[in-house]
């Protein structure tokens, strides 16, 4: 058992292509040009300086965050938006964009589970509601999850009684509950004491194991050596290096990933 | 001091029916005009944060407007002031075989405008206090904003919500006395009114404010209980106990209830 089957067919299109993406915030200009492709079953570890717009670039993925330019393509749909008979880039509707962010999953670094909800309900919810599943087939999927977060005797308590690890593999396993094609995590062990982010890394680790398509803002670097298939460094809004965790690590080519990498490794 | 306390007893436990009536017409006018209220209040609060800017704009000057000017004032110029001008008439109707005064009416539209007005910044800072990794959370798994508004924000804004809502509803309960500037029957007019044929002042007023008191404590019984349900449902502990609540001695657990966000436990 996994937490996640790949599927049989074959993806011709990367699941992620995004060609150069800009962003502002207000005169800030955040995103300055990004370009990047993501294929099936790949984990891509994005590291960078603080402020360098890894947060903002992974929110735009599922457009929690709109783009000022370039192109976002999920799946080889452009994401949130799409051109409309004469050819024009409209905004897609609510309910279409809807669909789409059902298909990525995001893991916050603030966790983000509902407090109102119990463990269980947090994962059975958005099946529910969103995809509109039978409630007893999304229940049992949840309960299957949160047994393979390791976490089956917590099913009805609340989330803000669990540790913050334990949140954070409530929160893996309420965006795999909607068995998404892709998984993206924003800092997912930043939040976490010590000796909790190797349970979250377990996880994630299984995960990519299990064929999973990932994006990971992480400063992990045991993590990152073992189960990236590529490192990204972002410096200044793009993305100015990149390549096997080793050869990253051990010979960067770039003077800023030499300076950062000083500081975290 | 010339207390007539058989004349007391008399009016607090056997009260007269016209008393009764005007307690009557106090509970319903308050109930009529908080839900009412409830309803605009939370049409004002949505479009404050519409992206429309003439409904931001007209939701701040309904705010601003309404709770920089006296009830007192505001009701004289709807019932008193919009005939005065031939601008409208309120008249009184028959609904369901019961008659309703054109006061009465005035009064219902005049303490609602003015609640709804405090109901929307309620609103507003109920929805405002929940943690906006929530909405982003519910975007993330599928939901559209307004799925997101309904499932996600509102069930926990709305614990947020009660109890500032429940105290507003007691001080609109206790504002219905001086609907008798325009007019209307309920329980302080009447008892104004009994003081002026028997010259029992004293003995009257005091009754009047026991009823009041027995209002405001019964609607804070079911307040608390209101709010222990939404609490329960939450997982939440109980709040403060009704006897601390009546009589002002606030628990500092209760004050870090009412301020709901989800902590990761180890940065606590
Ligand atoms: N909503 C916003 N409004 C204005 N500025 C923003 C907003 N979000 C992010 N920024 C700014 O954009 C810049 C990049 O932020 P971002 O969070 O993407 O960086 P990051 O690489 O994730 O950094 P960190 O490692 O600290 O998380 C920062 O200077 C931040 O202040
Ligand atoms: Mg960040």
């Amino acid at each position: 058992m996994t937490l996640y089957t790949a599927p049989n067919t074959i993806d011709i299109e990367p699941i992620v292509r995004a060609v150069g993406v800009h962003k502002s915030f207000g005169d800030k200009h955040i995103l300055t040009g990004v370009d990047l492709e993501v294929a099936r079953g790949e984990v891509v570890v994005l590291v960078g300086p603080s402020g360098a717009g890894k947060t903002t670039f992974l929110r735009t993925l599922n457009r929690l965050e709109a783009i000022d330019a370039g192109e976002i393509a999920v799946r080889g749909e452009r994401i949130g938006q799409r051109t409309n008979q004469r050819g024009r880039l409209v905004e897609r509707s609510v309910r279409e964009l809807a669909q789409q962010r059902a298909e990525i999953g995001f893991v916050f670094q603030h966790f983000n589970l509902f407090p109102n909800m119990t463990v269980l309900e947090n994962i059975w919810h958005a099946p529910v509601h969103v995809k509109r599943e039978p409630k007893a087939t999304a229940v049992a999927y949840a309960n299957e999850l949160l047994a393979r977060v390791g976490l089956a005797e917590k099913a009805d308590v609340r989330p803000r009684s669990l540790s913050g690890g334990q949140q954070q593999r409530v929160a893996i396993a309420r965006a795999l509950a909607m068995r998404p094609a892709l998984m993206l995590f924003d800092e997912p062990t930043s939040a976490l004491d010590p000796e909790m982010v190797g349970e979250v890394l377990a996880v994630m680790r299984d995960l990519a194991a299990a064929g999973m398509t990932m994006i990971v803002v992480s400063h992990e670097m045991g993590f990152t050596r073992e189960v990236a298939d590529r490192v990204i460094v972002m410096d200044g809004g793009r993305i100015i290096e990149s390549g096997y965790p080793d050869q990253v690590f051990t010979a960067p080519q770039h003077e800023r990933t030499r300076q950062f990498l000083s500081k975290v490794l | 001091m010339a207390f007539d306390w058989t004349y007391f007893w008399q009016s607090l436990l056997t009260p007269s029916p016209q008393f009764l009536n005007g307690l009557a017409l106090t509970v319903v006018i308050s109930v009529v005009a908080m839900a009412l209220a409830l309803v605009v209040g939370l049409l004002i609060a949505l479009m404050g944060r519409s992206r429309f800017l003439p409904l931001r704009i007209f939701a701040s000057l309904y705010i601003w407007v309404i709770r920089g000017t006296p009830l007192l004032v505001q009701l004289v110029i709807i019932y008193t002031g919009f005939a005065a001008a031939g601008l409208f008439r309120f008249e009184d109707v028959d609904l369901f075989g019961a008659l309703i005064k054109g006061a009465v009416q005035a009064a219902i539209v005049g303490l609602m405008l003015n609640e709804s007005a405090y109901i929307s910044e309620i609103v507003r800072s109920g929805l405002e206090s929940v943690d906006r990794g929530q909405n982003e959370a519910a975007l993330s798994l599928g939901m559209t904003p307004l799925g997101a508004m309904r499932r996600i924000i509102v069930p926990q804004a709305i614990r947020v919500m009660v109890p500032p809502l429940g105290n507003s509803f007691n001080g609109l309960m206790k504002s219905t006395s001086i609907l008798s500037i325009i007019g209307v029957a309920e329980m302080f007019q009447i008892g104004s009114t009994m003081s002026a044929s028997t010259f029992k002042v004293f003995e009257i007023y005091i009754v009047v404010a026991l009823y009041y008191l027995l209002l405001t404590t019964v609607w804070t019984l079911a307040q608390t209980g209101i709010e222990n349900m939404l609490n329960a449902q939450a997982g939440l502990p109980r709040a403060e106990p009704v006897l601390k609540r009546l009589f002002g001695l606030r628990s500092r657990r209760a004050a870090a209830v009412a301020a709901p966000v989800l902590q990761p436990v180890d940065a606590a």
